[in-house]
């Protein structure tokens, strides 16, 4: 192979670079432009698709294109946020990859000036499950997380086979800022560049290319690759650059990650309309003989690069020193556009930064209908063999996407910080915001935040499973009383120079742009994981095309409700977009019962999904019901199961169906939440149904007896007791592994 | 009151904490680092959960070898107040102000949840505001809580009642399926035997306020400012 190839450039790509420098980039340069025109780094598969995006609304702070999209809560409060995968790592090194995973988005939302309080993960793992990616990928979300003392709020975990060699690992961070105090990477001429955190070692050199190419047989002679991550580091690096700026000795921030010193340093530059110059002999090893090129690209972990003049350097210095952090000068803003970094006085690397950070290519790559789609859609539930109810009932509540994840939250403090109102479980969880030093600041509003992305949806239909998941996620809001405020999303799909996997991606940009636009909210930050693809000798497995969006709002006056049901007594009722014919395309029941993946995925009619949404928030604000659950994975059974799980409570069904009644337990079709309610408010709450153009149905009542019964027509025919079920449900991912 | 809550590098409940005596108690209160050499002037010092030191070696013992843990030592010497929570536990016991020694749970996970306690000991300074076998309600968050004293000692522990609190059930029985982390004989908390120091696992900082779902926390720490 050629050198660039090493890199990961393409020859068209190393013909424009000696085009535009006018001669042949040294091996250093190489790495650079390399590492820096990665996918990872520079978007050129999607930049023109991720235009679609809306990004704007009257509370948006900072959209794409910074560390973390900020939104405003309040006029107190502003919130960063950003979803991020480190989804190659977590494969060929499962703890350690999810770890720094988690460190890398805590300190992009650390860059914005934001103190972190929240995180969320969104986990996909293969079937059968590999049990040392699962095991290794969670301890390292629960090593990270916890040591760094940031508590995980919210996640979702599912399992597909075509997950099994490219396991997803999405991590979502969570900051607040005192509103008008956000920094950003800028600088000025002039100013000086301290890097402060941890020493700079070897691990991570190549990371950004590594995560923009497909595996291979080889995977695991990437190892090397993989960063080590060190929360104790992490928690102090928080802490230092969080007083600094606090004494206003911070001008601007960039955090080390993707292409190390070099991709930070570049960015700042490019940002801040500067050059910059670097001395890598200045720069705090760990290790010794690092060359400048493992110097400039290591992607060693808890570091961060500050922009600030020469005297406030010195107390920054002062201030690492009070931590137990490195902390040194090594470069600074220059009035010239060029990259330029010394070793030992000598020039090493020289490069316009423009080059290197805006220059990349951008590709529109051709993209085709894969040939699936049809046969997919061709599929007839009608034909589906009916199968025993009860039979049925147990492989869906059993199955790893259904079944409680707790064996997975339970491992991770969701409470530090004592913000969490809403623990994991349920639709969202809920955060009050409070925060006493550094900074002080606190609101009346609370905050909620869901994930959201079901790969199986996306494969039948990208541009429908947009749609739904942009409105599953704003629904999962809804129900516990929150509005919108933003969505950060990332973009995990196979190989994009595979034209149908192209098309994917495309279609499902559509989709969420589409509904984010209808809904009117903004997508305010983002990352693209492209080349989740392995190819075997046999096989080329390419991943559901999988987007997990996160979704933040508020709660204005600290209403809100869980999915549980609350008394006896209480009625209980479907309400949103009740259709004659519910489909089972794309269930947990399709795969798990019958063993396919088809189907047309149900289009979202967003006009009653809108309703849906608006109607919940006011019934939520008016006290007009107790429990909110929207119906998902598993379908209405399973919602059903789910919110008298952790009480002690019954429920009993009685159900008029005249369909198929598989099509109507386990159908997950969009805009149906079930709701639970006194009988006083009842006739109140179906007016407020029938006044937004929705439909209700009653489907029973609330039992004292810890029972679950089935009634269909008057005939019984399911009768279970609650606690049996739960056991089940409750312990199948911990059987498993 | 005049409190100080005590910050290792790698605290991370020091916060919490210090807002709970802060804002909801209204009491007065200081953080006081690891090289603070005195804690003269205090009336209660508490040493909060976290990673003090990243946990390193040891879960709470290099958080022992500071200055402060020295001048922790001291100051319970002298009779004040002490509460360790969670790895402010794990530090007391490193500084062999409490007995026994904090393993890792048995399932070797780290675990966060709610834990039924029964209060086994309220004459104590912390647990005055509890009836004596009450059951209550806190969360656990620790990946290190299994509690290890000899048979022997535990005994004398028991006899003396350094037992503070047990893992049980909603109906206050201490049974195994009740305990979270394979602690001898459920103990979640114990006190040396002046009764000015006590260590517990579980959160009462966490556990205050009708909003985040918990009120039995305030019960301990309104027996200190009673």
């Amino acid at each position: 192979m050629e050198t660039y190839g090493l890199f990961g450039l393409s020859k068209e790509e190393y013909e424009r670079i000696v085009e535009r420098l006018g001669r042949e980039p040294n091996h250093v340069e190489l790495g650079i432009l390399g590492a820096l025109w990665s996918e990872h780094c520079s978007y050129k598969s999607s930049r023109v698709h991720l235009r679609r995006f809306p990004t704007k609304a009257q509370w948006v702070v900072q959209g794409p294109g910074e560390n973390a999209g900020v939104v405003a809560l309040d006029d107190e409060v502003w919130l960063a946020f950003k979803v991020e995968s480190h989804n190659h790592p977590s494969y060929i090194e499962p703890f350690h990859g999810a770890a720094t995973g988690v460190g890398g988005i805590i300190r992009d939302v650390l860059s914005m000036g934001a103190r972190p309080i929240a995180l969320a993960d969104s986990l996909r793992f293969g079937l059968p499950a590999d049990k040392r990616v699962v095991r290794g990928v969670v301890r390292g979300i629960s090593f990270y997380g916890n040591c760094i003392g940031i508590p995980t709020v919210a996640g979702e975990t599912y399992f597909e086979e075509c997950y099994r060699t490219n396991p997803l690992v999405n991590a979502f961070c969570l900051g607040i800022i005192p509103a008008g105090r956000m920094l950003r990477a800028r600088g000025k001429p002039g100013h000086v560049l301290f890097l402060i955190g941890s020493a700079t070692g070897r691990d991570g050199v190549h990371g950004a290319v590594m995560a923009s190419a497909e595996f291979d047989q080889k995977a695991q002679e990437k190892l090397p690759n993989v960063q080590v991550g060190d929360p104790y580091f992490g928690k102090k690096l928080i802490e230092a650059v969080l007083k600094a700026i606090e004494e206003g000795i911070v001008e601007g921030l960039q955090d080390l990650g993707a292409a190390g010193l070099a991709g930070a340093s570049s960015e700042l530059a490019s940002k801040s309309e500067c050059g910059v110059e670097l001395f890598l002999d200045r720069v705090p090893l760990r290790e010794e003989g690092m060359t400048p090129f493992e110097i400039l690209l290591s992607e060693s972990q808890e570091r961060m690069l500050i922009a600030t003049t020469e005297e406030k350097a010195q107390e920054l210095k002062r201030l690492a020193d009070y931590y137990h952090l490195e902390g040194e000068v090594v470069g600074k803003l220059t009035e010239d556009k060029v990259f330029i970094a010394f070793y030992k006085g000598e020039p090493v690397a020289e490069l316009p930064v423009s080059l290197i950070v805006s220059e990349a290519p951008v590709y529109e790559k051709p993209y085709e209908e894969p040939e699936y789609i049809k046969r997919v859609k061709g599929f007839d539930q009608k034909s589906l063999p009916e199968p025993d109810l009860k039979e049925a009932l147990l492989k869906v509540l059993t199955s790893l996407n259904v079944c409680s994840k707790e064996w997975v939250y339970s491992q991770y403090d969701h409470q530090v910080g004592t913000n969490t109102v809403l623990k994991p479980g349920g639709d969202a969880a809920i955060l009050r915001v409070k925060w006493v030093v550094r900074p002080e600041v606190s609101s009346e509003r609370l905050i909620a935040i869901t994930c959201e992305g079901n790969g199986r949806i996306f494969y039948l239909d990208p541009y429908e499973g947009g749609r739904y998941a942009v409105s599953e996620a704003l629904r999962n809001l809804a129900c516990v009383g929150a509005k919108p405020l933003g969505i950060t999303d990332c973009l995990n799909f196979g190989n994009p120079d595979r034209p149908q996997i192209m098309w994917q991606l495309i279609k499902a940009i559509e989709g969420i742009s589409d509904a984010c636009q209808f809904f009117g909210v903004p997508v305010v930050s983002g990352n693209v994981s492209l080349y989740n693809e392995t190819v075997e000798a046999q096989e080329i497995r390419n991943i559901y095309p999988t987007p997990i969006l996160v979704a933040v709002g508020k709660i204005e006056n600290r209403k809100f409700v869980d999915h549980r049901f609350k008394e006896e007594g209480h009625l209980v009722f479907l309400i949103g977009d009740i259709r004659k014919e519910l489909s089972v395309a794309g269930s947990e029941y399709l795969k798990v019962v019958h063993g396919r993946v088809e189907g047309s995925v149900p289009a979202v009619n967003l006009e009653k999904e809108k309703a849906l949404h608006e109607l919940l928030i006011e019934l939520i604000d008016k006290d007009l019901i107790r429990s909110a659950h929207d119906v998902s994975v598993g379908g209405l059974i399973v919602c059903l199961l789910e919110c008298l799980f952790g009480t002690k409570l019954g429920l009993e069904l009685s159900l008029y169906v005249e369909e198929r009644l598989d099509f109507f337990l386990f159908s997950e079709n969009p805009t149906l939440v079930v709701v639970s309610t006194d009988r006083e408010r009842a006739q109140e709450l179906k007016e407020m149904v029938e006044a937004k153009g929705l439909n209700w149905l009653l489907l029973g009542r609330v039992l004292k007896e810890n029972l679950f019964v089935l009634k269909n027509n008057e005939e019984k025919l399911l009768e279970e007791k609650v606690k049996s079920l739960e056991e089940l449900w409750k312990k199948a991912l911990e059987n498993m592994l | 009151m005049k409190f100080a809550v005590c910050v290792f590098p790698g605290s991370n409940c020091d916060y919490d904490t210090y807002y709970v005596i802060r804002d909801l108690l209204q009491q007065e209160v200081s953080f006081v680092d690891h090289h603070t050499r005195s804690l003269a002037g205090f009336d209660c010092v508490v040493l909060p959960g976290g990673f003090s030191f990243g946990d390193y070696l040891r879960a709470g013992v290099l958080a022992s070898k500071t200055p402060l843990g020295e001048a922790i030592f001291e100051f319970a010497q002298r009779g004040g107040l002490v509460l360790g929570i969670c790895n402010g536990f794990q530090i007391l016991t490193e500084l062999h102000l409490l007995p026994g020694a904090l393993l890792k749970n048995e399932n070797l996970r780290f675990v966060c949840r709610d834990v039924f306690l029964r209060v086994e000991n309220n004459s104590l300074p912390f647990t005055n505001r509890f009836e004596k076998d009450e059951v209550v309600v806190l969360p656990i968050a620790h990946g290190e809580g299994r509690y290890y004293v000899p048979e022997e000692e535990l005994r004398l522990m028991e006899e003396r009642g350094q037992i503070v609190m047990r893992y049980c059930d909603e109906e206050g029985k201490a049974t195994e399926e009740a305990n979270p982390n394979g602690s001898v004989s459920n103990i979640a908390g114990v006190c040396n035997r002046e009764g000015n120091v006590f260590g517990l696992m579980p959160h009462p900082e966490r556990a205050c306020e009708d909003l985040m779902g918990y009120r039995d926390g305030l019960l301990l720490w309104h027996s200190l400012i009673a």
